[in-house]
């Protein structure tokens, strides 16, 4: 594995830690299912909603 | 499927000894043995703190290596060919197939906190050893065993809550026990976290500056997100760091920007700032404040502990605690009261064994869980990280001098607040340090040190010692404040996250009688719930403020002894579970911890309620204040009547606490006990609410870093899954 390979792989990483990488993910999805995507900013509201339903708790 | 990966031990090149793995797992347990057998011999010369690390770096690599993989396999049987919840129900939200180091960072940042870091720094007091023998085998052998297996069982379960499991597999009534003791305990520990806070905060106009920076930095983050960049998330945080640096760094202009006496705050006034933050924090949106600052204050936890560690190492520096102090002995300390057994095992819940923990395992953990066998990276392998962010902070706290350490954790009544009064206070226990040298110290970071109880500014001064000592620069007070920033922001962030999760745990409760209030649209439910969870906790905290003999000292044992009921009933559950499975010969690995857990806490229970030493036990101490009230005098520290009348009243009400969570413990144990005879006399096994096996269709490595033949599974699942599309 080349270095540009172990570096794209931590962004991917990344981006998958900080949820970015859920749009990404919705985007392949729409595109194999056929489907317009929404915009950007609605989709992360909807992900914003879905977090104001499921707290998470943070520990000592 | 390929299903070599699902076994990638019982397949693959595996022929003979691997001499090389071999030779590697000696040199690390000689490592770790000749720590240990330095730290155990030394005493009265300098002993390097990198001891205590590599002792507890080479334990952790063996125990990894070798306990937790016989859990996976022997105990738990963990199977890879098995589909996990987030495969079967995977629906983009709660249910995600993540990958393994994804999630265990994820894991790791909501177990991780300021725990960790305060407990330490209070057991410090009795010596270094003590500390560092518990965090170490604790960890190994009871916390992230916990976290582990109530992960697997949660994970089998579909992501059932703790309170579902204990009332499912136990009981109805262990499994109300069990809820009210979730609840009360979680009460208890963000009244203790925030006291933390409070503690560190007053009459620190520097550390408000910064704190109070972070509401508007986090504002700024959600609103970036929400109207002018969604989604980028690296981008905002990147910047949101770089804010907070400057705000910590801008705190040394305080007083020429005039803003001094405005922020110099006393611990009533913050109080009442904190239990309004915690209210307004928990009916906003979480956009606006909560997931912003979860982003900074996971992205600083992570910066800091590697930071910290990268600290210790240049640094090198020298413990200046003895192995075992006499307060281990004599129980006459004075940051906690009490005797080494049981008190070191209260003091330090979080990196040794940490009830908490497994609410987060049975909580959004096994959601996301990509394979079975990865609850051994998470659960324990994320454990073990917050062990050794334990040994980082009793490291810190070590290095401190002690007529400085003792100065810092005495509460105000017994050094009196000045530097004479608390140099001639700490000469009295037998340390040198005189008002000069006092003075210094609380120069060198810009604000007085003299009874900063919580351990957050002791650990703040060690960290400041060490990076000064690593980095040069002359920083001190900057790393001082530094240290006091990451922890109220660490604070801040659980006080607002419990205090919505407790909000959603009362509106659950009051739900089963009245539905409506379950609605978390629903105004009316959420402002009142909100409101009452902030006032039991804002209540405890306003009780600990105005405690004469030191809020820490009084209601750390409670939050200690809370925190590892909760872990007695997760270990309970664990224990039954296992042994309903047909696995007695198992029950052993959760069990001989809970053995020990139940000891030290029922011992624990059983001096603070029952003691006739006015130090420990809290109804003694109420009845010789009651006595001393009679006859007309003060009593201990108390400086007015109104004192002695506090001491009474807080000391009655710690009592009946303390006597309430250890009955809801022996409930559920009871309850267990009852399963397990039922168990044994089916004839070994009882029918569970485990779900049944469906086939995994996923492939995954299953440790931290893929072995080749891995690698090529995943690759060639890709391509196929690539083909079939």
């Amino acid at each position: 594995m080349t270095l540009t390979d172990r570096l794209s792989g931590a962004w991917r990483l990344l981006r998958q830690a900080t949820g970015e990488a859920k749009w990404d993910e919705y985007l392949v999805r729409c595109e194999r299912e056929g489907v317009e995507p929404m915009s950007r900013r609605a989709f992360e509201r909807h992900r914003a909603d879905e977090k104001e339903h499921n707290p998470q708790a943070r520990c000592c | 499927m390929s299903t070599s990966t699902a076994h990638p031990t019982t397949s693959g090149p595996r022929s003979g000894p691997n001499w090389k793995s071999i030779a590697i797992w000696t040199v690390v347990a000689v490592v770790g043995a000749v720590c240990w057998v330095v730290l155990a011999l030394s005493r009265g010369e300098e002993v390097s703190a990198l001891w205590i690390l590599f002792a507890a770096l080479a334990s952790y690599a063996i125990a990894y290596r070798f306990y937790s993989k016989f859990i996976a396999k022997k105990v738990l049987e963990v199977d890879d060919t098995r589909a996990t919840p987030a495969e079967r129900l995977q629906n983009g939200r709660d249910f995600d197939v993540t990958d393994r180091r994804v999630l265990f960072g994820h894991h790791f940042a909501a177990i991780a906190g300021a725990g960790p870091l305060v407990g330490p720094v209070l057991a410090a007091q009795m010596g270094y050893l003590p500390g560092t023998i518990w965090i170490i085998v604790g960890v190994i052998f009871a916390g992230a065993v916990q976290d582990m297996v109530v992960l697997f069982l949660s994970m089998r379960r579909d992501g059932k809550s703790l309170g579902q499991m204990v009332r499912e597999e136990i009981g109805t009534v262990a499994g109300i026990a069990a809820l009210i003791a979730v609840f009360a305990i979680m009460i208890i520990i963000l009244a203790v976290l925030a006291l933390v806070v409070v503690n560190s905060l007053a009459e620190s106009p520097w550390g408000v500056f910064s704190i109070g920076l972070t509401i508007p930095i986090a504002l700024f983050m959600g609103f970036y997100l929400r109207y002018l960049r969604p989604g980028r998330v690296l981008e905002v945080t990147a910047i949101g760091v770089v804010l907070l640096l400057m705000a910590i760094a801008g705190g040394t202009w305080v007083e020429e920007m005039g803003l001094a006496n405005m922020l110099t705050l006393e611990k009533e006034t913050l109080v009442i700032a904190l239990a309004i933050y915690g209210f307004v924090a928990s009916i906003l949106p979480v956009w606006m404040l909560l997931t912003p600052r979860d982003y900074l204050s996971t992205f600083m936890k992570i910066g800091v502990i590697v930071l910290l560690a990268f600290g210790m190492i240049l640094a090198a520096p020298v413990l200046a605690n003895p192995a075992v102090s006499e307060f281990a002995t004599n129980g006459e300390g004075p940051a906690f009261t009490g005797k080494l057994f049981p008190f070191v095992f209260i003091t330090i819940a979080c990196g040794a064994l940490s009830g908490f923990h497994a609410l987060i395992s049975s909580g959004t953990t096994p959601k996301m869980v990509a394979k079975e066998s990865h609850v051994r990276m998470i659960g324990y392998g994320g454990m073990l990280m917050e062990s050794f962010v334990a040994i980082s902070a009793l490291i810190a706290a070590s290095v401190i001098d002690q007529g400085i350490y003792f100065s810092m954790n005495a509460a105000a009544g017994a050094t009196g607040g000045t530097p004479e009064t608390a140099a001639a206070f700490v000469n009295g226990l037998g340390f040198t340090i005189t008002p000069a040298e006092l003075q210094a110290a609380s120069d060198s970071v810009k604000e007085t040190i003299i009874s900063r109880t919580g351990g957050a500014p002791t650990l703040a001064f060690g960290i400041s010692l060490i990076f000064t000592d690593a980095f040069g620069g002359g920083l001190a007070a900057f790393w001082y404040h530094f240290a006091i920033m990451f922890e109220a922001l660490f604070i801040l962030t659980a006080v607002d996250a419990g205090t919505r999760v407790g909000r959603f745990m009362l509106q659950d409760t009051v739900g089963n009688i009245w539905p409506r209030y379950a609605d978390i649209s629903w105004r009316p439910a959420t402002w009142s719930a909100s409101a009452l969870v902030v006032l039991a906790w804002a209540y405890m905290l306003w009780i600990g403020v105005g405690d004469p003999l030191g809020g820490i000292n009084q209601l750390f044992p409670l939050f200690g002894i809370a925190n590892q009921l909760l872990a007695a009933i997760a270990l309970t559950l664990a224990t039954a579970l296992l042994i309903k499975h047909g696995k007695l010969k198992w029950a052993w690995v959760p069990g001989v911890p809970l053995a020990w857990d139940l000891i030290v806490t029922m011992t624990a229970s059983w001096q603070k309620v029952f003691s006739d030493d006015p130090a420990i036990g809290y109804f003694a101490q109420a009845s010789a204040a009651r006595d001393a009230k009679a006859s007309g005098e003060l009593y201990g520290v108390a400086k007015t009547p109104a004192d002695v009348d506090q001491i009474i009243y807080n000391s009655t009400q710690s009592g009946i606490l303390q006597a309430a969570f250890a009955l809801l413990v022996i409930v559920v144990v009871a309850g267990a006990a009852v399963t397990v005879v039922k168990t044994l006399r089916a004839g070994g096994t009882l029918p569970t609410t485990e779900v049944p096996k469906v086939e995994s269709t996923l492939v995954a490595p299953a440790d931290f870093f893929a072995t080749k033949a891995e690698k090529e599974a995943v690759r060639e699942w890709e391509a196929s899954q690539k083909a079939s599309v």
